[in-house]
């Protein structure tokens, strides 16, 4: 849920100038409408492919538009305020355009004692964001902070994308960021 | 524990019998290692058989509240016409906990098998497996298997050649604590916020699309085959010879300041000092441990001393002042600050409130500008009582237990590390946590 106070969420982005005013390509037509009707054939309601709805349609576009979701409203029998309703509920859903690679580092009390603060701050200085929720100048990254990742025995894990990385630690951020450049 | 490190000898392998084991994830690989077994002998017993066993083993829900399964899948009424449907609770976000995560990643077919045979068992053709939408890794390879046990015709219409249908699907989540609330799950599932709902009506009455459900945990549905394949006897055995409560094996999730962090199984009972020095190696860097919070984040916080004496079952962490939960173990040493650390709870109960609740939604957010003020040394000597206060009031009150959950980090902190706070407030010492950025 993101009304809350801390900067996880991608309603709590700053929302950075590009991307946001492109015309709306139309997701669900050949492979990915027929992988919409697959889904539809598992639950007895529509809207029950609501999640999965808005999960192809970021997969396909990076972020969540309110065009985008008009579109699934229309496939799914919705109208646009009650997609958008639900979108806001979940943090995973991006409201706005983000860097490419798009960095979570969990900060929760499990990581929070292991020194996950310190990775943020490596984070943050070696991307160039410098703060939070703001991608940097290149386009290439936005870093979050994120709540519990259900993997806290492998302080301090981090997602880069769907990527899900486990012990990371400041001295090893330079190479994860070698990998996703 | 098996993965990442070997086993310890005083663990007692079951469910993580197969952590580490790449060729255990495959239907093949899983038949191999017996698997599929259970289930085949499942789809050929009466249902209320299966329940029966269950009921007889003890069986306790993983999941955190431990209602006991066999009581719970007998609250479905069977040949009422309706569609029942199982919901697994994959969501795993309690802070301190990641068994299931390990569950599905290495032995996903374990978890179909329970599913499947759970299901049966309480009259439904369909499960939902809900994994949060974070678990990139469990979810393909959950997917994965889910999509091979279908093509083998182990699940699907005429399961494993049985005439019966039972199917099985990964439903993926989007990021929300709180949809691993039972209620909320199914609204989530259902295409909805995942606000959780007013009971009753209790799901075994009107769950997932209106429909008598069932909701378990990963854990509760990966322990039933084993059940079905030694018996309840044998499950049952494995507990304290006082205690009849707490039975079989729990996989504990160690985290925060502890030499080996990981998952451990260990039979019900087991000493919980030695558990944590000997198998977890106390911890680290010579120091000591100063609290532990041995059920996920949402149980009171014990001292060492209290857990030095504990025993590891669900009437054992009561005993100790606490409660066993989902068995997410989180150790905190004495180089912390405990006010520090319960500011950082309260953060998280903040962000994932659903905000339904007024109790919860504010007193959750006000907690936690109150602990962060006297974390940066702007504390007042009435704060302390204001929170207590706030705790009380949101305790009890609300359509689901989140509320209850941030309470109580603040409420067993308070009874036992008041002189920290006390020392924070008079003596003006910063431990700032973290700047919240808007
Ligand atoms: C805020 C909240 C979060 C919860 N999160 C989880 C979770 O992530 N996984 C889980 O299995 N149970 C969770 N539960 C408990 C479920 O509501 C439910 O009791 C459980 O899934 C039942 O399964 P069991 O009987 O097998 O334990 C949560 C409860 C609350 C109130
Ligand atoms: S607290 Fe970081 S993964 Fe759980």
């Amino acid at each position: 849920m993101s009304h809350g106070p801390s900067a996880t969420g991608g309603a709590a982005l700053k929302t950075g100038g590009h991307g946001h005013h492109e015309k709306h390509v139309p997701v669900f037509v050949g492979e990915t409408e027929k992988r919409l009707q697959e889904l539809l054939t598992r639950y007895p309601t529509k809207q029950a492919a609501l999640l999965p709805a808005l999960w192809m349609l970021q997969e396909a576009r990076g972020w969540v538009s309110e065009e985008g979701m008009a579109e699934v409203a229309t496939v799914l029998g919705l109208t646009p305020a009650y997609v958008k309703g639900v979108v806001t509920f979940y943090t995973m859903y991006h409201q706005h355009p983000v860097g490419k690679h798009f960095i979570q580092v969990c900060t929760t009390s499990p990581c929070h004692v292991c020194g996950a603060e310190d990775v943020v701050k490596a984070f943050l200085e070696q991307t160039g964001c410098g703060e939070l929720g703001v991608t940097s100048a290149d386009g290439k990254y936005t870093v979050i902070e994120v709540e519990c990742l259900g993997a806290c025995g492998f302080a301090t894990p981090v997602m880069v994308n769907s990527d899900f990385l486990e012990s990371i630690t400041p001295a090893t951020v330079a190479d994860v960021l070698k990998r996703y450049g | 524990m098996g993965y990442p490190h070997k086993p310890h000898p005083r663990e007692t392998q079951v469910l993580s019998t197969h952590f580490g084991t790449a060729d255990a994830r495959t239907a093949e690989g899983w038949k191999q290692r017996g698997g599929y077994k259970a289930l085949q002998n499942a789809l050929g017993m009466d249902p209320l058989a299966i329940q029966q066993v269950v009921k007889d083993s003890g069986l306790r829900g993983r999941g955190g509240a431990g209602f006991p399964t066999g009581l719970k899948w007998s609250f479905m009424k069977q040949g009422d016409g309706k569609p029942h449907y199982l919901c697994c609770n994959a969501d795993e976000s309690e802070p301190g906990t990641f068994k299931d995560r390990e569950i599905m990643r290495w032995t996903p077919h374990a978890l179909i098998e329970g599913c499947a045979i759970g299901a049966y068992a309480i009259g439904a053709e369909t499960a939902y497996i809900y994994i949060r939408g974070e678990f990139t890794e469990p979810l393909d390879v959950m997917e994965r298997a889910v999509a091979e046990a279908r093509a083998a015709g182990i699940i699907g219409k005429n399961a494993m050649g049985s005439g019966k249908t039972v199917d099985v699907w990964v439903h993926k989540g989007a990021g929300a604590y709180i949809c691993g609330e039972e209620t909320a799950l199914m609204n989530s599932l259902e295409g909805k916020r995942g606000n959780p709902r007013i009971k009753p009506p209790f799901p075994a009455v009107a769950g997932l699309f209106g429909m008598p459900t069932t909701i378990n945990n990963v854990e509760t549905l990966t322990a039933v085959p084993h059940i079905l394949n030694n018996g309840a006897d044998w499950y049952k055995k494995m507990s304290r010879p006082d205690n009849p409560k707490s039975t079989g094996t729990k996989l504990w999730s160690v985290c925060g300041n502890i030499t080996r962090p990981g998952n451990y199984e260990v039979e019900m009972g087991f000493p919980f000092g030695e558990f944590l020095q000997d198998l977890c190696g106390g911890a680290p860097n010579g120091r000591k441990i100063k609290a532990v919070i041995p059920g996920g984040s949402s149980v009171p916080i014990i001292t060492w001393e209290e857990a030095e004496s504990a025993v590891m079952d669900y009437e054992g962490m009561v005993a100790a002042g606490t409660m066993l939960g989902s068995a997410g173990c989180i150790v905190i040493d004495e180089a912390q600050s405990m006010p520090r650390q319960i500011a950082r709870l309260a953060r998280f109960y903040a962000h994932e409130s659903c905000a339904q609740c007024t109790q919860c939604r504010e007193g959750t957010a006000w907690t936690t500008k109150i602990l962060e003020r006297i974390c940066a040394g702007d504390g007042t000597a009435e704060d302390l009582d204001t929170l207590l206060s706030i705790a009380d009031n949101m305790t009890g009150k609300t359509i689901c237990v989140l509320s209850d959950s941030c309470a109580t980090p603040v409420v067993s902190g308070l009874q036992r590390w008041r002189h920290e706070f006390e020392a924070l407030i008079t003596r003006k010492t910063v431990h700032a946590v973290p700047a919240v950025v808007a």
